[in-house]
């Protein structure tokens, strides 16, 4: 299975991972400082910023763009229960 | 005349200030709010009115329930006609009740949010891409012709969607849930109603402790302004010494240790409990170990020694916590689990954690107690020690090592962190 390593800058730690993992699958086990709200896209309580590698995540599907920008995310910011790594990358809480 | 003050004898708009009204309900029979909060003597849900020369705001509304009540104090004052701006606080249902037929009353309304209300607003208005609202955030006003409601954006307290609205001329803040409690009392203002501060303190032990740094935050945006009143949507509005209650809450979200352990300084605290000594030997060595780091003040405690809360006070402001649990029938025992189940008052999020144990068969607790760690959102850099039976003078150096590490990692000295695999998480 292909891997992929995501980095928390918050916490500088960094995982493999099998590719298709979602973020918030991850930064919650390493205790990274994303915080949760519904965890299924739709309060935006999970922003988060994309450091390094923003198109190593898959891209965001019409409603979480809808909430990106009803919580006015910045141009590379995404929702952590919603991204999938693909590639290397890294994020840290928006 | 403050003193015959009888809201529960009426249906009229209580005037606060000119032209500022209350317009809120008692609901004296809760005895419990939203599964958790004690309610000794109910609640009230306060909504407010606030008549401009160009329009009427109303600020909140109340439970579905009491609409009623709420409705009568407001025709007693306002035509529906008259309502311009609908303000919304915080749209957790005790305050939203009212709202849509508020909406089917006064249909020119239009309402102002913050930001990241708006996905709850169309939620529990089931409504679509048709609801015309503002979002608002701190710097933004609404006009009333000779009134202007001004905005503080101030998230997580206790919803992400917390605002708080403020009226310039007079001096009044309508806090939201900030500042408030469940406290009925139908004296309705704080120098008539009985001794509230059990229940001021309490509210603020359970909806905003876990919150402490969006309280700090907010509290930056609320302490420069003038305050002559301070009106919450639960518990008696503030009007004598409203400024007591801010920095309350200045101390209430600041560390109290503070004045004890150095800036520089962090601190750990091993908890324990040990059936034959085992665990507690283990507790030992960790407790030594870390120790021996500089720049970090460590603490042992033996969990048979104390009670749950004065544990969770010590939790709150450490920055490791470290955990000793003998194995018993596959699990950790209860004590261990009473003090890992009463943590959601207080914000874990980012300290370091680790588990050890002296077990017979299995050992399971070690796992299963980083498991809880991990769901508190902490951070777990070492796997735990395991030791079957008792630790022999190897185990006991391991057990060392263990604390040595945690402590160093939290001194920045734990080096450059592993690249963790996820299957091993």
């Amino acid at each position: 299975m292909a891997k992929a390593k995501i980095t928390f800058e918050d916490i500088e730690q960094t995982v493999n991972v099998p590719a298709g993992t979602r973020v918030i699958e991850v930064s919650e086990k390493v205790g990274a400082g994303i915080i949760y709200g519904c965890r299924e896209g739709d309060c935006g309580t999970c922003m988060m910023h994309v450091t390094e590698g923003w198109n190593n995540l898959t891209e965001p599907s019409v409603l979480e763009e809808k909430v990106l920008k009803e919580n006015m995310a910045g141009r590379h910011d995404r929702l952590a229960c919603q991204a999938q790594i693909i590639g290397d990358c890294k994020v840290k809480p928006a | 005349m403050n003193s015959l003050i009888d809201v529960s004898a009426h249906r009229d708009a209580v005037e606060i200030a000119d032209g500022v009204y209350w317009v809120g309900a008692l609901d004296p029979t809760l005895r419990t709010f939203d599964i958790i909060l004690s309610t000794a003597n109910g609640t009230t849900y306060n909504a407010f009115l606030v008549k401009g020369s160009e329009g009427v705001a109303v600020i909140d509304t109340v439970k579905e329930e009491f609409a009623d009540e709420f409705f009568a104090r407001l025709e007693s004052q306002v035509e529906y006609s008259e309502i311009k701006v609908i303000v919304l606080n915080h749209l957790e249902p005790d305050h939203t009740g009212a709202l849509p037929e508020l909406m089917r009353r006064a249909p020119q309304a239009r309402l102002y949010i913050s930001r990241r209300a708006t996905s709850m607003l169309k939620a529990l208005l089931k409504a679509g891409e048709d609801l015309k609202y503002t979002t608002v955030a701190t710097g933004d006003h609404v006009e009333l012709g000779d009134r202007r409601l001004s905005f503080l954006h101030t998230p997580f307290l206790h919803w992400p969607d917390t605002q708080c609205t403020y009226l310039e001329q007079e001096g009044i803040l309508f806090s939201g849930d900030i500042f408030g409690c469940h406290y009925c009392d139908k004296r309705l203002f704080n120098d008539l109603v009985g001794d509230f501060r059990f229940s001021f303190d309490y509210y603020y032990a359970h909806i905003m402790r876990p919150f402490k740094e969006h309280v700090l935050n907010a509290l930056k945006l609320i302490e420069p302004l003038k305050l002559t009143q301070v009106a919450p949507t639960h518990g008696p509005i503030l009007r004598e010494r409203p400024r007591r209650y801010v920095t309350h809450y200045r101390e209430l979200s600041s560390p109290a240790l503070g004045h004890g352990i150095g800036d520089q300084e962090k601190t750990l605290i091993v908890f324990y409990i040990s059936a034959y000594g085992n665990t507690a030997r283990m507790a030992e060595a960790v407790n030594e170990g870390a120790s021996g780091v500089a720049g970090v003040r460590v603490s042992l405690y033996d969990l048979q020694g104390g009670e749950v809360e004065p544990f969770v006070n010590l939790i709150e402001e450490a920055d490791a916590l470290l955990f000793g649990s003998p194995t018993i029938n596959g699990d950790a025992v209860k004590p261990v689990w009473d003090l890992l189940s009463s943590l959601a008052v207080v914000n874990l999020q980012g300290k370091l954690g680790g588990a050890f144990g002296s077990y017979g068969w299995s050992g399971e607790a070690i796992r299963l107690v980083e498991d809880r760690m991990r769901g508190l959102k902490m951070n777990i850099p070492h796997p735990g020690i395991r030791v079957k039976l008792i630790p022999t003078e190897e185990e006991l150096d391991e057990c060392r090592s263990f604390g040595q590490r945690i402590a160093e990692n939290l001194v920045g000295l734990g080096g450059e962190k592993a690249v963790l695999d996820f299957a091993d998480l």
